[in-house]
């Protein structure tokens, strides 16, 4: 039994057929939208359409204690996989099937999709690029594997990982290069495939021009602390 | 001298200040500890100048002021962490309370549909 977490803040103009086109993608899996007390519209929507599990974060509470709520509701209900999927629409849905294909096999505990495994999957502009390049080289220095793309969001879980970021998911904003230090820390097995993602097709990123230097000293800063905490 | 009565009056009205609001409970003790110290060290310096002058001769501070300002700083800095700590504390608290509150909302609001 796999459940679908998308983390939802405004994505009035994506998230139904996000909705929709995971449950073309996976009919058996059950969709849980987490909207984090979206302005617009987005909660009535999916309320209205029905095929997600709503779950509303009383108050603004950024995107890791979201995406924790999606994964606490999954271990409390006994999913044995969960995937992480951004409402916006740029993870691709037909890529999820060989995200959990790795975990089904038991090959790895948790499996990030990547934009740069493979060349030309992805359009970033050149500085976001640069962004993700440098952590990717930090996360490589600290665990000593590569992995190439450490701050996609597009992710599966199974239960042993899904029941321990439950309790232990990084609480602060951009939490996924912290995640994935956290993960490796606590000896979980980490693999990626390469998964091309769309462009958005609503909604503007949460990194924005003036969020770029507080995201770099945050995250590296997160990622230093997370590789020298002990074990949980 | 009259400036010494001024000063240890006023600090004696700071330091009840506190003790009144730690008795009616708007002020929890855990959190006034670093404030009463401040009291409890302005009452006595205000009482006893010369002790200024003792513990700038002590330190090596030329300037005797500059001694305040230092110990001002140092317990400013204190209290300024410790509400850091307690803010990243109350922080997580309300996290982990926004998540209840949101699994249950969603669990009364299915009972409800049955």
């Amino acid at each position: 039994m796999t459940a679908i977490i998308v983390p939802c803040y405004n994505e009035s103009a994506s998230i139904l057929g996000v909705i929709g086109r995971l449950k073309e993608c996976c009919p058996d899996a059950a969709v849980i939208v987490v909207n984090d007390c979206s302005s617009d519209d987005s909660a009535q929507k999916v309320a209205a359409d029905g095929r997600a599990v709503l779950l509303n974060m009383p108050i603004n509470s950024g995107i890791g204690a979201t995406v924790q709520t999606g994964l606490q509701y999954a271990a409390v209900h006994g999913y044995d996989y969960a995937v992480k999927c951004d409402g916006d629409g740029q993870h691709p849905a037909e890529k999820i099937g060989d995200l959990l294909s790795l975990l089904l096999t038991d090959e790895a505990d948790m499996v990030i999709g990547s934009r740069f495994l493979e060349h030309g999957g992805s359009k970033s502009t050149y500085c976001r690029r640069f962004g993700i390049g440098f952590f990717g080289i930090l996360n490589s220095l600290i665990t000593r594997c590569r992995i190439s793309d450490n701050t996609s969001g597009f992710r599966a879980y199974n239960r042993r990982a899904l029941e321990f970021l439950a309790r232990y998911y990084p609480s602060f904003d951009y939490p996924e290069p912290e995640e994935v230090i956290l993960m490796w820390r606590n000896g979980f097995r980490i693999r990626e495939i390469s998964t091309p993602m769309r462009d958005r097709q609503g909604g503007v990123s949460s990194i924005n021009f003036h969020h770029s230097i507080y995201y770099m000293i945050k995250v590296s800063f997160s990622i230093i602390i997370a590789a020298v905490r002990p074990k949980v | 001298m009259r400036i010494q009565l001024i000063s240890l009056a006023l600090s004696l009205l700071f330091l009840i200040f506190l003790l009144v609001q730690i008795y009616r409970q708007r002020l929890k003790e855990a959190y006034a500890l670093l404030w009463l110290l401040t009291g409890v060290g302005v009452v006595i310096l205000a009482a006893f100048p010369q002790l200024l002058f003792y513990i700038s001769n002590l330190v090596g501070i030329f300037y005797p002021p500059a001694t305040i300002f230092l110990f001002a700083i140092m317990l400013l800095f204190l209290i300024v962490l410790q509400y850091s700590m307690v803010l990243s504390k109350q922080n997580e608290a309300i996290r982990t309370l926004s998540q209840k509150l949101a699994l249950l909302e969603q669990e009364v609001r299915n009972k409800h549909d049955d």
